[in-house]
């Protein structure tokens, strides 16, 4: 037997069986769960049974906040609508809003490249700075570290994030119950297929822009229309609504059902992922949530929404169901379904 | 959006269904093949089997490139690819298909140059801008595929570029449904023809399965529509008691199929005199050689491959549903050993796969059943 110091950590059960880190346990989806999931939570979380949410809870002496921090690392760091800087504001202030909770204070992380042009620096810098008032949160601490040229692609951002709660919010997919209604923000796809596009390697041009921002101001007024009937939050990142979607239903032990025809998705994105074999429903966004609400709430929560500035393709995408219990089910039109599964790796473009 | 938005009328499909219904009324039951991966994929993401009544039964078939390829081909082509000055370059197709020591993607994630291609020209461009590297191109694919991997070997050998090859993969549609149709355990009713490997072969290669067979094909487009008006057409040859190849994609597949195309792989291919597949075993003259007019451009003959062969597990039963004669989730491995994560058969490879298509699409769905319309 080991020595006591090691004792709650010989009891976690450690399920991550992988020899090595491949690039799909970063990509958001199956096989990041498993490593969250089987490596990192039994060891720093013990044996919590909270389910895994975009921002934990703490209480400091009788004070609620939350907190939550994320990396970035994209490439090429600007594309049309944004660049790395504002997504590692907007990332974490969103975070935080889908867990109920003010943005109040960030702290950022670099972690930069020798040889990066100091321009393309203080542009993202810049960038933060202008994200960051925009969203209302303060950037209040900071570090910098520089790696050898070709160890780090350009740079890495690093962002951490504490919030206080909105007033009546309380965001816990094991509260979600049959009936409740699935609300979507806004078109989807915009940032992963503007990414896409933007790294050139497609011969495909397409008007598009990232949707990052802050969803804080609609999180806010979905709060104001509809707070206590809202269940549950999150922000449709790495992995697409696909992905938060189907870990809500593994959460919360209910089924899904997605209203196909409802999802708001831009021709150009649409066209794009039939080109390349692609599911919208699988492509990044950063700058929209999706919530449950009570089916009490649901329809002063959209009509609340589609009235403020940037909710106006605000819908009802879907209803919780108790069967396909853990599982998403998507109706077409026409009276075919079929599940929706997590994203398995990264979207990888289909050719022949 | 044009061009898809017309094949997926709600209106005009629901009264496609109805009459596929009408026609296959319910003394009979039908077992028609769809051949292309394409198709079973576009199958299950529509839910076009809610729509079909019991008696139809659809039987996935070998059309997808990835998951006939048997595993050491790829372990071949990343064995070449250790060699530092190469850069393995392939369809996003191949990069999740597993080898013995792991897909291209984990071996691009343990440093392995690795490049997603949407095309072999944009290969021959990535060992344009390097060229101190050379860029081996990892081709795949039916008909529909060959003639571009041929184009870009004929501008090679034209702009004489030196550091480019491809390790071919490609082949041939015909022998598989050859193969199929000798199985002794399978019985079919009709086949689904593959859309965009017509477009290059046409229509006419399909005559012998209509002529000697005796079974009905339509060849298909990949929209609901085209495959439901794809079915009502089988339906009507097979109770007027014929047997011919009809066209309901001709908006993209001439009769004739496209001859440039056809000269330009006559050109640079040859059969092979056998090839293995994965999942139904060699198939003679199944698959496409590069000619030795193009040797310099050829992987196989450029470079030593080491000839690996790899058996899949014995508890996989691939070849029983590659053939029809299982479901997906009946093989023994199905969701449990063999998954989207962890494929151990072919078909699980890729998402046309029959066997993802129906982990990804149609597992989990059964309890479901008629309780679909949403809440008013």
């Amino acid at each position: 037997m080991k020595d006591d110091a090691s004792a709650p950590h010989s009891a976690a059960r450690i399920r991550f069986r992988e020899p090595q880190i491949e690039m799909a346990h970063g990509a958001g989806g199956k096989a990041s769960r498993k490593l969250v999931e089987g490596l990192f939570a039994p060891l720093l979380f013990g044996a919590s049974a909270e389910p895994l949410g975009d921002a934990a809870q703490l209480c400091l002496n009788g004070a609620r906040m939350a907190i939550t921090t994320d990396s970035f690392v994209v490439k090429p760091l600007s594309f049309p609508g944004g660049s790395i800087g504002e997504l590692a504001v907007n990332g974490t202030v969103n975070d935080l809003a889908v867990a109920g909770a003010r943005a109040e204070a960030l702290a950022v992380t670099y972690v930069l490249e020798a040889g990066l042009a100091t321009t393309i620096l203080e542009a993202e810098v810049r960038a933060m700075a202008n994200a960051a008032r925009r969203a209302g949160v303060r950037i209040a601490a900071g570090d910098t570290k520089v790696v050898e040229h070709g160890k780090a692609d350009c740079m890495y951002i690093t962002t951490t994030g504490v919030g206080s709660p909105i007033a009546g919010v309380n965001i816990d997919a094991r509260s979600v119950r049959p009936g409740d209604r699935v609300l979507l923000s806004g078109p989807i796809g915009d940032h992963g297929i503007t990414i896409l596009l933007a790294r050139g390697e497609l011969d495909l041009e397409a008007e598009l822009r990232s949707d990052t921002r802050s969803v804080l101001p609609l999180v806010e007024v979905l709060a104001g229309a509809a707070g206590p009937g809202i269940r549950w939050m999150r922000d449709p990142t790495r992995g697409g609504v696909a992905t938060s979607l189907n870990e809500l239903t593994r959460d919360c032990g209910l089924g899904l059902l997605l209203y196909e025809d409802k999802i708001p998705v831009r021709d150009a994105v649409r066209g794009a992922c039939e080109l390349l074999g692609l599911d919208p429903l699988h492509i990044a966004n950063e700058g929209q949530f999706l919530a449950v609400v009570a089916p009490s709430h649901a329809d002063r929560a959209i009509t609340a929404l589609r009235q403020a500035p940037g909710g106006e393709d605000a819908r009802i995408i879907g209803e919780i169901r108790e069967q396909p219990a853990g599982a998403v089910l998507a109706t077409t039109p026409y009276g075919g379904s079929r599940i929706v599964d997590m994203l398995v790796g990264d979207p990888l473009p289909r050719i022949c | 959006m044009k061009f898809v938005d017309e094949f997926r009328e709600p209106q005009l499909i629901s009264r496609t269904a109805d009459e596929i219904r009408r026609l296959a009324g319910s003394g009979r039951h039908y077992r028609f093949m769809e051949i292309c991966g394409g198709h079973t994929h576009a199958i299950y993401r529509f839910g076009l089997k809610d729509l079909l009544p019991v008696n139809i039964e659809l039987i996935h078939g070998p059309g997808c490139p990835v998951c006939v390829l048997p595993m050491g081909r790829i372990d071949d082509g990343l064995s070449l690819a250790q060699r530092p000055d190469v850069i393995f370059a392939a369809f996003g197709d191949m990069m999740r298909v597993p080898g013995t020591a792991g897909s291209p993607l984990e071996h691009k994630a343990r440093g392995m140059d690795v490049r997603i291609v949407y095309s072999p020209s944009d290969a021959l461009k990535l060992a344009k801008a390097n060229p101190g590297r050379h860029v081996m191109f990892f081709a795949i694919g039916f008909e529909t595929t060959a003639p571009s991997t041929a184009l870009t070997l004929m501008r090679a050998r034209a702009e004489g570029v030196q550091n480019f090859s491809v390790f071919c993969n490609h082949v041939t549609i015909i022998p598989a449904i050859r193969a199929i149709l000798d199985s002794p355990d399978l019985r079919l009713d009709a086949f689904i023809g593959p859309g965009h490997v017509s477009t290059v072969i046409g229509c006419r290669p399909y005559e012998w399965i209509a002529r000697d067979a005796r079974k009905p094909i339509v060849i298909s487009g990949f929209e609901p529509l085209d495959l439901l008006q794809s079915m009502v057409m089988l339906l009507r040859q097979l109770q007027a008691g014929e047997a011919r190849v009809e066209n309901q994609y001709k908006r993209v597949v001439p009769w004739e199929g496209n001859r440039a195309a056809l000269r330009a792989m006559v050109e640079v291919f040859q059969l092979r005199p056998y090839f293995e597949w994965r999942g139904m075993g060699f198939i003679s003259q199944s698959a496409l050689r590069i000619r030795d007019t193009y040797a310099l451009w050829d992987s196989e003959q450029r470079f030593q491959v080491p000839g690996v062969r790899v058996t899949d597990p014995q508890a996989a039963q691939c070849g029983e549903v590659l053939k029809g004669v299982l479901k997906p989730h009946q093989c023994r491995l199905f969701g449990r050993e063999c998954t989207p994560e962890h494929p151990i058969g072919a078909l699980m490879v890729s998402s046309e796969g029959s066997c993802a298509a129906f982990h990804n699409y149609e597992h989990r769905k059964a309890a479901t059943a008629n309780r679909l319309s949403p809440i008013a």
